[in-house]
């Protein structure tokens, strides 16, 4: 048996962002890759695990995780 | 209603004032994540707080908060819980508040066995002040006060905790973002004198001189650095000296100070019961 | 514990104590030190009996640290000391100024500096209460001159300190602290108790630090539903951390005014001897005593002596000081320190008389003696 793959909203509170790369250096998925600026960008949403640890490794409070039905 | 970790952030306050990287944040965020998932309410919860960047972490939360002079936030909190024991008592010191300038009164909150948690953030440097050396700062290592390296070895800070009668002990970083959370709830459970160090980058400051100045690196530098504590008792002692061990290093139940007070002492509140809360 | 009433015999310490448990202390965190430590062995005793608690903390930095945490948690506390200790708690004394919460320091004063002369009776302590800790700041500091007054004054103590959310010190001295003498405890009911002002306002929204025209913050204990924020950083009405210039300069300014208004309330003084005199002592303590006698001896002798007594040391009696120096010829001020308060008089003296200085710093008192052949000295 096959589960679907979950579909995970990604948000990310640019205001908060300190852009310190944290949650794209330690995805263990590679959903995010990083702007020149280095601010995180969302490239692989697909690829989200729903593991939580962007969300809990952000030291500003900035990631959010929702899990869509 | 469930409460979220965000009901025990001061939103007005944000976005706070840590440098990129820093793990202050990531700890706040486990500490209020602690509290949301124990369902306590905000007004049960005093944190504690003394001197430092990890000491203005009160300024963004909504709990009581009780934000004290430099090293003597335990001595604060040791009065705070032992005047009203139903009352959920949390310290958030450095290295520098924990074990530098208020090491006698970790070591006595320790002994006395108070029943409320420390959580320790050990970035192995004062970073608010510019990076000078600690009691928790290797030996050799670089800061703005030992340019050539730091000539005293540090504390461990958890040996310390240990050998001074705390009952439960534990030590992480933040990379391991769920066990720090889980620690912290663990360790506001336990009863007694509860202490949490959490491993800590500070990129402006000791990471720039003495590992990496990028966030990221430095996280990876605690990876590395960080063996359970199961293993880490099975290595030779020159690859101890190159780590430290995470996870549960004590956990008994020598009973607390104002349940022993009471017990010898009596009195009408508690004279039976002692300190109820936490367990 | 049996509560003493009427006329008893006992110790100033000792009546440090009962006075504190009557006006509701519940904790005393401490460390021994003579010329003190009868007030920390009698709090350990009855503490527990009046369900309170004694913490005896691994130094003078804790113990001031432990009593402002129980304060606010909601308990009346305490502590007693002598210099060196008092020296330690000078830090957090200005924490517990400027994060206004109440407490009662007693300070049993002795021969310094340093460890000094750890039996022998001082003064040299009045300008540390005043200006230990560092920053402008308010205090309030009481002068016990008999075992009677050490009762009455540690009551006051932790009225004016709830009344006005601000530590109190009680300076009392090796001499007054360990002498016996009769007192009078009054009945219970008797006995005004004051206690900390809550807050009237819904605690949705509620500021600790709003305040009404009084300029007393009304600040529950940590536990209820309001949320209260104490920090020892400059803060703004809501307790956080707040740097701008004018809150720093508004916190600073209210915290004077609270006190600087209530004065009149504040201030006690006693004058002894006849209304109109050539000389005026200004004393405190237990010199006041010793000046007491010498001003009986004088009046024997043909000499015009009175005595203004200082009750209440800081905030400083201006206007009582003033009209002492605008009626008399001479003012003499004998303390056990080498001149603090005269510098006080001093600085009041607009009017014209010589303000004379004895001193006596070998850890002996002060005897009537040496006042007296002062006093014929100055008025020679």
């Amino acid at each position: 048996m096959v589960s679907e793959p979950r579909k995970i909203r990604i948000e990310i509170d640019k205001k908060s962002c300190k852009r310190c790369g944290i949650c794209q250096g330690l995805c263990p998925q590679a959903v995010y890759s990083l702007a020149k600026d280095g601010s995180p960008e969302i490239t692989n949403p697909e690829r989200c695990t729903n593991c939580r640890l962007c969300d809990l490794r952000c030291p500003d409070f900035a990631i959010t995780l929702e899990v869509l039905a | 209603m469930a409460l979220s970790y965000k009901d025990y952030l001061e939103q007005s306050q944000l976005p706070h004032m840590w440098c990129p990287g820093c793990g202050d944040g990531i700890i706040l965020r486990a500490y209020t994540e602690a509290l949301a998932e124990l369902n306590l309410a905000p007004k049960d919860v005093v944190t504690v707080t003394g001197i430092g960047c990890w000491g203005k972490a009160d300024d963004y939360l909504s709990t009581q908060a009780f934000h004290g002079t430099h090293g003597r936030a335990l001595a604060f909190a040791t009065g705070i819980k032992t005047a009203n024991p139903d009352l959920t008592v949390v310290t958030l010191m450095g290295d520098g508040d924990a074990v530098t300038i208020g090491g006698n009164h970790f070591i006595h909150a320790a002994r006395r066995n108070v029943n409320l948690t420390a959580i320790v953030t050990n970035n192995y440097n004062y970073g608010m002040t510019g990076g000078q050396y600690s009691a928790t700062t290797p030996l050799e290592s670089k800061t703005t006060t030992s340019p050539n390296g730091v000539a005293e070895p540090g504390f461990d800070v958890c040996f310390l905790a240990e050998a001074a009668g705390a009952n439960f002990v534990a030590r992480t970083t933040v990379y391991h973002a769920v066990a720090l959370k889980n620690l912290i709830k663990e360790g506001i459970l336990h009863p007694g004198f509860s202490l949490v160090e959490v491993i800590s980058p500070c990129p402006t400051y000791f990471g720039r001189f003495n590992v990496h100045p990028s966030p990221v690196n430095m996280m990876n530098w605690l990876k590395e650095k960080a063996i359970p504590v199961q293993k880490y008792r099975e290595l030779p002692l020159e690859e101890q000296h190159e780590h430290f061990a995470v996870g549960k290093l004590v956990k008994k139940d020598r009973p607390d100070f104002y349940t022993t007070y009471r017990r010898i002492n009596g009195g009408k509140k508690g004279a039976e019961e002692g300190d109820t809360n936490g367990r | 514990m049996n509560r003493p009433v009427g006329v008893q015999f006992m110790q100033g310490n000792e009546a440090c104590v009962y006075a504190a448990l009557d006006a509701g202390a519940k904790f005393y965190g401490g460390y021994p030190i003579t010329p003190s430590s009868e007030i920390a062995e009698l709090s350990a005793k009855f503490l527990p009996q009046v369900d309170g608690v004694y913490l005896q903390m691994e130094d003078e930095i804790g113990s001031i640290a432990a009593i402002i945490g129980a304060s606010a948690a909601g308990q009346k506390s305490y502590t007693a000391t002598s210099g060196p200790g008092f020296s330690l708690m000078q830090e957090n004394l200005g924490m517990a100024v400027y994060a206004e919460v109440p407490l009662v320091l007693i300070n049993v004063m002795r021969n310094g500096p340093s460890t000094g002369l750890a039996t022998r009776p001082a003064q040299g302590d009045v300008m540390q209460a005043r200006w230990g800790t560092h920053g402008d700041h308010p205090i309030i500091a009481l002068s016990p001159g008999s075992v009677q007054e050490c009762y009455d004054l540690t009551v006051r103590a932790f009225n004016l300190s709830e009344k006005y959310r601000i530590p109190v010190i009680l300076l009392g001295d090796e001499v007054i602290g360990h002498m016996r003498e009769s007192l009078t405890i009054p009945e219970a009911d008797k006995l005004e108790i004051i206690n900390r002002k809550l807050p009237t306002v819904p605690a949705q929204g509620y500021k600790p630090y709003q305040t009404d025209e009084d300029d007393i913050p009304a600040i529950p204990p940590y536990g209820t539903d309001y949320i209260v924020h104490i920090s020892s950083s400059c803060h703004d009405e809501s307790g956080y951390s707040h740097s701008a210039p004018q809150t720093a300069d508004k916190l600073v300014q209210r915290l004077h005014r609270k006190i600087d208004k209530n004065k009149k309330d504040i201030i006690q003084v006693e004058w002894f001897g006849p209304e109109q005199a050539d000389l005026t002592i200004i004393a405190y303590g237990a010199i006041s005593r010793v000046a007491k006698q010498a001003v009986i001896n004088a009046q024997d002798k043909g000499l015009s002596v009175n005595l203004l007594r200082l009750i209440t040391l800081w905030p400083f009696a201006d206007e009582e000081v003033k009209a002492a120096l605008e009626k008399a010829k001479a003012i003499l001020v004998p303390e056990l320190n080498l001149g603090q308060i005269v510098h006080e008089v001093e600085r009041l003296n607009t009017f014209g008389p010589p303000v004379h200085s004895l001193s006596r710093i070998d850890g002996e008192i002060l005897i009537p003696a040496q006042i007296m052949e002062k006093i014929e000295e100055v008025l020679k």
